[in-house]
């Protein structure tokens, strides 16, 4: 027999206080929907699902560093590194500014290939570091952070790279059936991680990790495989990520993507995602980088200037994880 | 005024599915070394716990001086005057002496600076005080593990306390570092200052106390003075019960032998060193010794955990070589380590996937898809053989008992049908209830031909459940003990051989 979970005002008292920002932040959107009457338009909506598509596909790599009680900080200047080969590998052949003039057009699929590989290999440095160098997540990727958007300076020369070939730019702007393939590709990549999360052995290695990785260790899992495993395929999405913004702003730059780690780990957070580690679910991650978002598309409806809105988003990462925090020090 | 310098009345503690205290008394006279004893898990620990204000007491009184008070955290226990010595130090390594004393209560110039003058002056008085003559700079990563519970004490006394906890002072000390310390607590005896000792050595405690309360099971059984009791009256009414009935009925026959371990030396200085030994098909090894003999380390070396500098492990004929865990787990090897929360258990995950996390590789379809159907079979064929009580095989761990939590980590271990279990205090943290079960399930891996190696600390288990005892002292194997001949007294004297 299946014990029905009973709704009363302890269940609702719980469920609020473990979902208190996503709920806060719901009730900030109906208010601004409800005083501006172009926001529940089928245009802001394709907005906001088009916004959320990518910051997801970061998020979601961001979230494995997160679950093994680790972190990512170089995810923002993979992101930028990610554009910027994609981008230049796939300019216009008539643009005048292009950085290599004589290269052929090579078939997106292959460029994807390219990118995703280039910054897996930082991915796996990231984790190769922090398995066997034992240097803390954060410091191993701060230190990647800035020698990552090195790279891509000397790589772009520091110029910003247009002239995108429309085959390119066409993956942003599409769409089949008047679904977006932003969309769609978020979509698969969700469907994917959630599967490696919950039906495969390196899902159920990463959430030991995250709970106790010495007693992982002693299980017989290779915690440092593992480790190395989740760097670098969250290097990959960081790639998947900028090839799509770069496609989605028609151009990019090296200040592509800066910052974007924070705003991953603030949705993560959101979403449920424990900084303790161990915890963490593909459904959290899409609601909490969805809540972010709404955040972001409300202000901007309310017509706060974009310098405070950097001041709020601020404040909520702090009080999410502070919240997140408070349910486990609540059970000690 | 009332005789007693400190009372604790009817003190109650509650953990989830443990009762640690039941109404348990306390009445410390002062200027007197009141010994506290109690086998393991009898909740002496707890009890001074709830003194010190690391834990909140349920229900009860505290009464100090004839005042009933309250005590909510350990810097309020130090501003009433109750000090604490740790069974497990917890020193600034990297600072100096003087620093560790007044950390967090510096003398200060104009309320502004240190004044490290008068700290080092005050200091060295302190260390002359527990005869320690000891440069106050110098830095505490120097000094012996006895050096710095001298500084430990000293510490207490510059408090100012009036009352003074020793949990286990004497566990990892040799007989001069004893003789040490009794003479600083006779020193601090004279002073007025009360002594609560907790320690599991009568003698020790016979000739050093002057009032002992006995605890059993959480619950108060009385206080006598020390002249009235011998060795066997304090272990009578601390069991309090038959021994008999402790352990279950053995029929496990050992065979032929499985496992060896020759001339085994850590890669750590301070290690096991050149230690060998048999393990049988179907036997029970109990490995007995003293806290810091180094048991753990040697087993866990064995399992790939720990570095190995030389020696050798030979395992069905074959000398066999393990780098880490895994090597051990693929050759049918199983440890259920010490700590159950440092390396056992994940607490924040499910009863399923604590169970499943080290046979993964048997639930797989197409090589990569886990067979979601078969772990909950083996999680719920685990749950009924093992009698593990839990709501469903989604709960998480960490809300059950400490005995159904080690229930939930040898079942992972079983899932792997490993051939020899090395298990290291099985029954630490546990009620006794829960104990048995677990003997019990000892027990039956033996008869079906299991070879058990068992760690313990508690010599009526070690004594009860073991075909043979092999005995460390400082990292060597200080003698074997048959079955037949095994007692309290020679273990521990094999126990204490090389100190």
């Amino acid at each position: 027999m299946e014990q029905v979970a009973k709704i009363n005002k302890k269940s609702v008292a719980q469920f609020a206080q473990n979902n208190a920002i996503t709920i806060i932040m719901v009730l900030i959107a109906l208010f601004v929907g409800i005083s501006e009457p172009n926001f529940f338009s089928f245009g802001n909506f394709k907005n906001l699902s088009v916004n959320t598509a990518v910051r997801f596909v970061i998020a979601l790599g961001v979230s494995g560093a997160l679950i093994t009680k680790g972190t990512d900080l170089s995810a923002g200047r993979l992101v930028g590194l990610g554009a910027c080969i994609a981008a230049t590998l796939l300019q216009r052949s008539d643009f005048s500014t292009k950085l290599f003039p004589n290269l052929p057009d090579l078939s997106i699929l292959l460029v994807v290939v390219i990118t995703m590989t280039i910054c897996g290999l930082f991915g796996f440095a990231n984790g190769a570091v922090i398995s066997f160098l034992k240097v803390p997540p954060f410091i191993a990727t701060l230190g990647m952070q800035t020698l990552v958007y090195g790279i891509c300076l000397v790589y772009t020369g520091a110029k910003p790279i247009g002239g995108l070939r429309s085959d390119y730019t066409k993956i942003a702007i599409g769409s089949i059936f008047g679904i977006p393939y932003l969309l769609i590709i978020a979509v698969v990549c969700g469907i994917l991680m959630w599967f490696l999360y919950n039906k495969t052995k390196h899902g159920k290695y990463m959430y030991a990790i995250g709970g106790n990785e010495n007693a992982a260790e002693v299980a017989g899992v290779n915690t440092s495989k593992v480790k190395i495993r989740i760097y670098t395929l969250a290097a990959m999405l960081y790639a998947l990520g900028g090839i799509l913004l770069a496609a989605k702003a028609g151009g990019t730059s090296v200040n592509m993507g800066a910052g974007y780690e924070l705003e991953a780990i603030a949705a993560c957070t959101i979403g449920g995602v424990s900084t303790n580690g161990g915890v963490g679910r593909v459904s959290g991650i899409l609601i909490g980088v969805l809540v972010f978002e709404l955040l972001k598309i409300s202000l901007q409806f309310l017509g706060v200037e974009t310098s405070y809105t950097y001041i709020v988003q601020g404040l909520v990462i702090i009080i999410a994880v502070a919240l997140d925090l408070r349910k486990y020090l609540a059970k000690k | 005024m009332s005789d007693f310098l400190l009372e604790m009345n009817g003190i109650c503690k509650s953990f989830p599915g443990v009762k640690a205290l039941d109404h348990a008394t306390l009445r410390v006279r002062p200027g007197t070394v009141h010994a506290l004893v109690g086998e393991n898990g009898a909740g002496k620990s707890t009890l001074m716990k709830c003194l010190f204000g690391i834990y909140s007491k349920d229900e009860g009184e505290i009464i100090i001086d004839g005042k009933p008070t309250q005590i909510v955290n350990p810097f309020d226990a130090l501003t009433k005057g109750i000090a604490m010595v740790h069974q497990e130090l917890q020193p600034i390594m990297e600072r100096s002496i003087a620093e560790n004393i007044y950390c967090g209560r510096f003398p200060m110039k104009y309320h502004l600076f240190i004044d490290h003058k008068k700290m080092y002056e005050d200091t060295e008085r302190l260390l002359k005080e527990v005869k320690m003559n000891f440069d106050p700079q110098v830095k505490l990563s120097t000094l012996s593990v006895s050096q710095m519970q001298s500084v430990e004490i000293a510490k207490a006394v510059s408090a100012d306390a009036r009352i003074i906890i020793m949990d286990e002072p004497t566990s990892s000390l040799t007989q001069n570092e004893v003789d040490n310390l009794f003479e600083i607590i006779n020193l601090l005896r004279k002073k007025g200052i009360s002594i609560i000792y907790i320690s599991h050595k009568m003698d020790e405690i016979l000739s050093i106390s002057d009032d002992v309360t006995i605890m059993r099971d959480g619950q108060y059984i009385g206080t006598w003075e020390a002249k009235e009791l011998t060795i066997d009256m304090i272990v009578t009414k601390m069991v309090g019960r038959e021994l008999k009935n402790l352990f279950p009925p053995k029929s496990n026959v050992p065979g032929e032998v499985i496992f060896e371990v020759q001339e085994l030396t850590s890669i750590t200085e301070k290690s096991f060193k050149n230690v060998s030994f048999q393990l049988r098909k179907g036997e029970i090894l109990g490995i007995g010794g003293l806290v810091g003999a180094q048991r753990s380390e040697l087993v866990e070396a064995i399992f790939g955990i720990r570095g190995i500098k030389t020696g050798t492990i030979t395992y069905k004929g074959k000398q066999i070589k393990i780098r880490r865990p895994h090597d051990a787990i693929s050759q049918g090897i199983a440890l259920l380590t010490e700590d159950r929360r440092a390396t056992g258990i994940f607490g924040v995950l499910s009863i399923a996937e604590n169970v499943s996390i080290a046979s993964l590789d048997q639930y797989v379809d197409f090589h990569f898809i886990l067979n979601n159907r078969k772990i909950e079979k083996l999680v719920q064929d685990n749950v009924k053989k093992l009698h593990i009580k839990t709501p469903s095989s989604k709960t998480k761990i960490q809300s059950l008992s400490g005995g159904n939590q080690q229930k939930v980590i040898i079942s992972r271990w079983l899932a792997n049908d490993p051939d020899i279990l090395i298990l290291d205090e099985p029954t630490r943290g546990i009620d006794v209830g829960a104990k048995y079960e677990i003997y019990t399930i000892i027990a039956e891996l033996a008869k079906q031909g299991k070879s058990i190696v068992m760690i313990s600390s508690e010599l009526p288990e070690l004594i009860g459940m073991s075909d043979r005892i092999i005995v460390m002292c400082a990292g060597k194997i200080s003698g074997e003990v048959e079955k037949e001949e095994a007692t309290q007294e020679n273990i521990m004297s094999l126990a204490t051989k090389f100190a």
